[in-house]
């Protein structure tokens, strides 16, 4: 009896050390975990630091990953009297914001219609407005580059408002669609019940209800807006640059200023990076149109 | 996508809504609805056509003297005549191939890897870390890639020697820069076939893991036959939305490589904007643009009657 009592116990000490121990194959999966994310972070890191070196240390080899950081190359990009950044910056910042309200706008009714009804031809419209993510970007620009140079838009940021549509707003609807939809119809019932027409019940009951999915939405529409440079290369070629497009004219000249390059790079980057980083749970969604969850 | 629970209440919803609330057309529900289906016929189907009519047309930005011309299938002959577009479209397909199958094999092993770790606060950081190259301006990346693939300074030439690798001419030699474009690439996406991933395998519910656990102690079993279908939606989904992103590929590899040297990386966007607006021909890039366009459809039709649903349709 005590005998069997005491292996009991030493059973039970076994396991409780057992237990406590990590095993082998757990610190192999954080040495793997951590190599990953060295791998993921690396080349955003070594933007982040060139942009903060001296020109000499830049070329350095071996590269140095200690080193004094210098603003100077922040300060030239967004301060010297040659700057363009700030405009390109400030461009961007116009379109990214105009383009995503307006997909808003159009976009948010029409998730709740087609969240709330069923008719005819409904399959069709869904199918029409997802084809729009598959349509490339370079079919539709050569048009509407003749298009906006005959209405005098080229170089302003209403042609590329107009044109980032046509990814904002399918993107907004499947989006919203799904938030919408998750809104018990009991409301919509009670709503009718107090004198609320259709509109009425979208604006008052529904839209506020379904804030975070139009958020999300919201924040991705920037983001993909914020980072194109196909429609904008092609249609805003003089004024009204984007920041993508002076970061694509550093590669034109003789002579590259790295630092200044990837100051440039950062500054576009960080603020689309942030976003994400609040968003990250539903970037893979946003990225898929809603297809996945 | 929503069970079939919620489905079949909905529709039942629906039809009880549409007798006796909106009795036939509801015309504030079709003005709620038009603006946006205006906004798209005006943005996005408008200039379609448009491009249609343009590939049709004698039509030179440089001299306009007889643009409008029409010319039948003059422009599409020549396209099936150049060489350039089939390279250009070949190099684009055997890239997608090529970081389809990589990024796929990657985000899955990187998913498993998080999914069955115990390192909590690590795999919050490594998730949220995932994020970050997905969201980078593309054309950013690539100008980072000048600076990492650089010959003499470059980072990656420098891990390469390391390991004992000779530098390596990357953006200066025709297949290493193809090599450093797809690199990027995989550098940039995989993390998005590992988010897709992940939340797939959220969905494999515990027991049945448990279960398959108690039948084989092959881990590899296990996730071939209880967490791989899980997955497969994922894939799918995965392939779908990189194929129309590979085929539009543009800003990354024009900040990377401008399409250099020579035109031994210049995928089929890069191609198409090069015949418009260096070339000035509109004619000709807009039926490369319309061929582009019937193959995406064609692709897109494929992956949408095989593996797209609607809510509804299930």
């Amino acid at each position: 009896m005590a005998y069997a009592e005491n292996l009991l116990s030493r059973q039970a000490t076994k396991a409780a050390v057992h237990r406590r121990r990590i095993p082998i194959g757990a610190w192999l999966q954080l040495a793997l975990l951590i190599l990953l994310l060295v791998f993921i972070l690396g080349p955003f890191y070594w933007m982040v630091s060139t942009s903060l070196k001296e020109q000499n240390d830049t070329f350095a080899i071996p590269p140095k990953f200690i080193f004094t950081p210098t603003l100077e190359h922040y300060n030239f990009v967004l301060f010297s009297p040659s700057a363009i950044v700030p405009t390109g910056l400030q461009n961007s910042l116009i379109v990214a914001t105009l383009t995503t309200l307006l997909a808003l706008v159009l976009g948010t009714p029409a998730a709740y219609v087609l969240a709330r009804f069923e008719f005819r031809g409904k399959r069709d419209l869904w199918f029409w407005f997802i084809s729009n993510r598959f349509v490339s970007p370079i079919v539709v620009a050569l048009p509407f580059f003749l298009i906006a140079r005959d209405l005098s838009m080229l170089n302003k940021p209403q042609a590329l408002i107009l044109i980032y549509l046509t990814f904002n707003v399918p993107l907004v609807v499947w989006l919203c669609l799904d938030q919408f939809r998750a809104i018990p119809r009991d409301l919509d019932e009670q709503a009718k019940v107090d004198g609320c027409n259709l509109f009425q019940a979208f604006w008052r009951i529904n839209l506020p209800l379904a804030i975070p999915g139009v958020v999300v939405s919201a924040i991705l529409a920037f983001i993909f807006s914020w980072n194109e440079l196909l429609f904008a290369l092609i249609l805003n070629r003089s004024t009204g640059q984007t920041a993508p497009v002076q970061a694509a004219n550093f590669m034109t000249g003789f002579g590259v200023k790295w630092g200044e390059m990837m100051a440039t790079g950062t500054l576009i980057v960080l603020p689309v990076v942030i976003f994400a980083a609040i968003v990250s749970r539903h970037l893979a969604r946003g990225l898929t149109m809603g297809a996945i969850k | 996508m929503a069970n079939m629970a919620d489905v079949a209440n909905l529709a039942e919803t629906h039809s009880t809504a549409r007798h006796r609330r909106f009795p036939r057309i509801n015309w504030l529900a079709l003005a709620m609805i038009m603006p946006s289906v205006i906004a798209l016929l005006l943005v996005g189907l408008y200039p379609l056509l448009f491009a249609v009519s343009l590939s049709f047309q004698r039509f030179l930005l440089n001299r306009p003297q007889n643009n409008g011309m029409f010319v039948g299938f003059e422009n599409y002959a020549t396209v099936l005549r150049d060489e350039l577009f089939w390279s250009s479209l070949g190099r684009t397909l055997t890239m997608l191939l090529i970081v389809l199958i990589v990024q796929i094999a990657l985000g899955i092993a990187i998913a498993v890897l998080i999914d069955s770790s115990r390192w909590r606060a690590v795999n919050w950081t490594v998730k949220t870390a995932l994020v970050i190259p997905i969201a980078m301006t593309p054309a950013v990346v690539g100008l980072l890639g000048v600076l990492i693939f650089n010959r003499d300074f470059g980072l990656m030439n420098y891990l390469l020697g390391l390991i004992g690798i000779e530098k390596i001419s990357w953006l200066g030699d025709p297949t290493m820069a193809m090599v450093a474009i797809i690199i990027t690439d995989i550098w940039q996406w995989t993390p998005f076939a590992a988010l897709i991933m992940l939340s797939s395998l959220a969905l494999v519910p515990h027991d049945m893991i448990e279960a398959a656990r108690l039948d084989t102690k092959n881990a590899w079993t296990v996730f071939r036959y209880v967490k791989l279908p899980y997955l497969m939606p994922g894939i799918t989904a995965f392939m779908i939305i990189r194929t129309a992103d590979v085929l539009k590929l543009f800003d990354m590899p024009f900040t990377l490589t401008r399409g250099g040297p020579g035109v031994s990386t210049e995928l089929i966007s890069l191609y198409i904007q090069r015949m418009g607006f260096r070339i000035f021909d509109m004619g000709v890039a807009s039926a490369q643009a319309v061929l582009l366009l019937i193959l995406c459809i064609v692709l897109a039709r494929a992956y949408i009657r095989f593996f797209y649903r609607t809510p509804e349709s299930e």
